[in-house]
């Protein structure tokens, strides 16, 4: 008997599903772009774009098992790259009143899409000339090092007047980002990540973060490896940083801190460290319940006594759901485990023969 | 001299200890030859320097003709040598048949790009791979815990994992160490059969470290012996058995009245 693989009509089904599940996807988002209202569609970009920033950082810290506290960086740089790109040079000369943008930042210019994956390009590339100290050290070493980096972006965007506009920031940007936008992007992440991590290379990670020792000795380069998943994820990072830049429409160095990263790995963490699936659930209900609790800041009448409006209420309500999530599910919502149709049928009892 | 595998006068320092001193052996192809020696005599840091764990302070690592001292220990899994853990080591987290599949990694052809765009080329291989990690499993008697995780399997189970991912790296020379460590008799006598039967199915060479002495005697062909870092003594087991040498460095000196 050879391995007993999933048979055909298995893997057709599975197809079918995750066809007409981006199809519901795609349906709802058409709903919600022509009657949603623009507080809605404004929650459901962030959802997306907070689902790509997840499923990359997932990548890193949850497959490779890696404590990196530097996604923000990446980000920032994405939203520079492509906000730099997309704004025309007349903007550019208005902007920059301090000191006037560097050449060639100063003349070019591209479209959306081209300045998307140049924010991409640009994160990985300063993801790569940071690995190699980087990856020279593990756990809480390269926690230090990673954040001190994101720190040193988040200055260097103050400094270089030049081709930051410092603490002004860039402003005016084309609110490009729409609901197309943000779910495309998602969506092509999530699933290229999905197949790397089930590919040979994810098991590779996995057994880096497993035992290092073990996997060098099974032939694992983890120096290779782990440098995949970091570029992977950076480049990721920066295009989903410049769909925030298209998306807020004004960026200063104040908006990339390592509180982004802080809600990030919150995220990753809640949903659970090492599921993709996880991240998933993390992001869309820190996107959509940062907003829902809104409601617990407003002035309420209870008919006995009446509540004033407390700012910052909901921070605290999200600290105590995160503890309870914490307390019963120690290990995040989803754990290690994805979701899958082989798992919806059994559990519908789809799947008796 | 051959030049299948030989260590030279290897020699490993640790601050002012010497761990190893003038460690040399040349192993023929085929040959199941053991290291034993008392508790911290070096024979781990033995199979370190050859995997390359730990860089020689001095002496050469030939492995083919080629000297692999102070390869990156993934380059020298490559070249075909493959290890198992005194100390298991597995990838406890992941399933069983996914720890097998590891070890084919360093061979693979795709480029990550493809794996990420999930290519055709790329899904054929991973099949294969798969197939071919299940055979390893069907072998070493595991295929039926395929999609366990490997953190939950019992002890012995666990080391016959090892060796079945340390196979499926398709090495020429496997060293095993202490394979037998906390098995019961029984246990342990399928292991050697065990080792036997995979020796002689995959045409490998197997260096082995072991403290169970029938387990060696019945086992090995020939024997090196270590104590305190330096090799005492070397030969068929009945030779080893005799020596004075090695009988001083397991019992002690006989008092002298």
């Amino acid at each position: 008997m050879t391995w007993k693989g999933k048979d055909m009509d298995t893997s057709k089904r599975n197809l079918y599903c995750n066809l007409a599940a981006l199809c519901l996807l795609a349906l709802v988002l058409y709903l919600f772009d022509r009657h949603g209202t623009e507080y809605q569609i404004r929650i459901l970009n962030n959802m997306a774009v907070f689902i790509t920033l997840a499923v990359s950082y997932n990548l890193v810290n949850g497959m490779c098992g890696l404590l990196h506290l530097g996604p923000n960086a990446f980000i920032t740089i994405g939203a520079y790259t492509s906000a730099l790109l997309t704004m025309s040079p007349m903007e550019k000369q208005m902007s920059f009143i301090i000191e006037p943008l560097i050449w060639p930042f100063s003349v070019l210019q591209a479209p959306f899409f081209v300045s998307l994956i140049a924010g991409g390009v640009m994160a990985t590339i300063f993801a790569f000339l940071i690995s190699f100290p980087v990856f020279r050290v593990r756990g809480d070493y390269l926690a230090i090092v990673t954040l001190g980096f994101g720190e040193v972006i988040r200055v260097l965007c103050n400094a270089l007047q030049g081709v930051t506009n410092g603490p002004l920031g860039l402003k005016g940007l084309q609110p490009y980002t729409n609901l197309w936008w943000s779910w495309g992007v998602a969506v092509f992440t999530v699933l290229v990540i999905t197949k790397l991590v089930n590919s040979s290379f994810g098991r590779a990670m996995k057994a880096i973060r497993e035992d290092e020792i073990a996997a060098k000795a099974m032939g694992v380069d983890p120096f290779r490896h782990l440098l995949l998943a970091f570029l992977v994820s950076a480049f990721f990072s920066g295009v989903a940083g410049g769909l925030m830049a298209h998306l807020i429409t004004t960026i200063s160095p104040t908006l990339f801190t390592f509180f982004l990263t802080f809600n990030l790995l919150i995220i990753i963490v809640v949903g659970g460290l090492g599921s993709t699936t996880g991240a998933v659930i993390g992001a869309a209900l820190f996107a959509w319940g940062g907003e829902a609790l809104r409601v617990v800041e407003s002035p309420m009448d209870l008919g006995v006594f009446t509540i004033p409006g407390i700012p910052g209420m909901r921070m605290v309500l999200f600290s105590v759901i995160l503890m309870v999530v914490i307390l019963f599910a120690r290990r995040g919502i989803m754990g290690r485990n994805e979701f899958s149709w082989d798992w919806l049928f059994s559990k519908l009892g789809l799947n008796a023969k | 001299m051959n030049d299948f595998f030989r260590l030279e006068s290897l020699v490993m320092q640790f601050g002012g200890l010497t761990a190893v001193n003038d460690f040399s052996i040349s192993i023929e192809p085929g040959e199941l030859v053991g290291l034993i020696g008392p508790n911290g005599a070096g024979k781990t840091t033995v199979f370190n320097m050859i995997t390359g764990f730990l860089t020689p302070t001095s002496g050469r690592v030939l492995w083919q003709g080629e000297d692999i001292t102070g390869l990156p220990v993934h380059q020298i899994t490559a070249r075909g040598i493959a290890r198992t853990f005194q100390n298991i080591r597995l990838f406890t987290d992941m399933t069983v048949l996914e720890n097998v599949m590891v070890s084919f990694h360093h061979k693979i052809r795709s480029r990550f790009w493809k794996a990420m765009l999930g290519m055709p080329s790329h899904g054929r291989e991973e099949q294969r791979i798969r197939e071919e990690a299940y055979g390893f499993l069907q072998e070493l008697n595991l295929a039926h815990l395929a999609d366990e995780k490997a953190g939950s399997l019992a002890y012995g189970q666990q080391r016959r994992l090892e060796i079945a991912r340390a196979l499926a790296t398709y090495p020429k020379l496997l060293l095993l160490d202490e394979p037998a460590a906390g098995m019961n008799p029984q246990e342990t006598m399928e292991l050697a059969g065990l080792v036997r039967e995979i020796r002689k199915r995959h045409g490998l060479t197997i260096f082995l470290i072991e403290h169970d002495m029938k387990f060696v005697m019945g086992l090995c062909e020939r024997i090196k012996v270590l104590d305190y870092g330096i090799s005492i003594a070397e030969g068929t087991p009945e030779e080893i058995q005799t020596n004075p040498d090695v009988i001083k460095a397991y019992l002690g000196e006989p008092k002298h009245a």
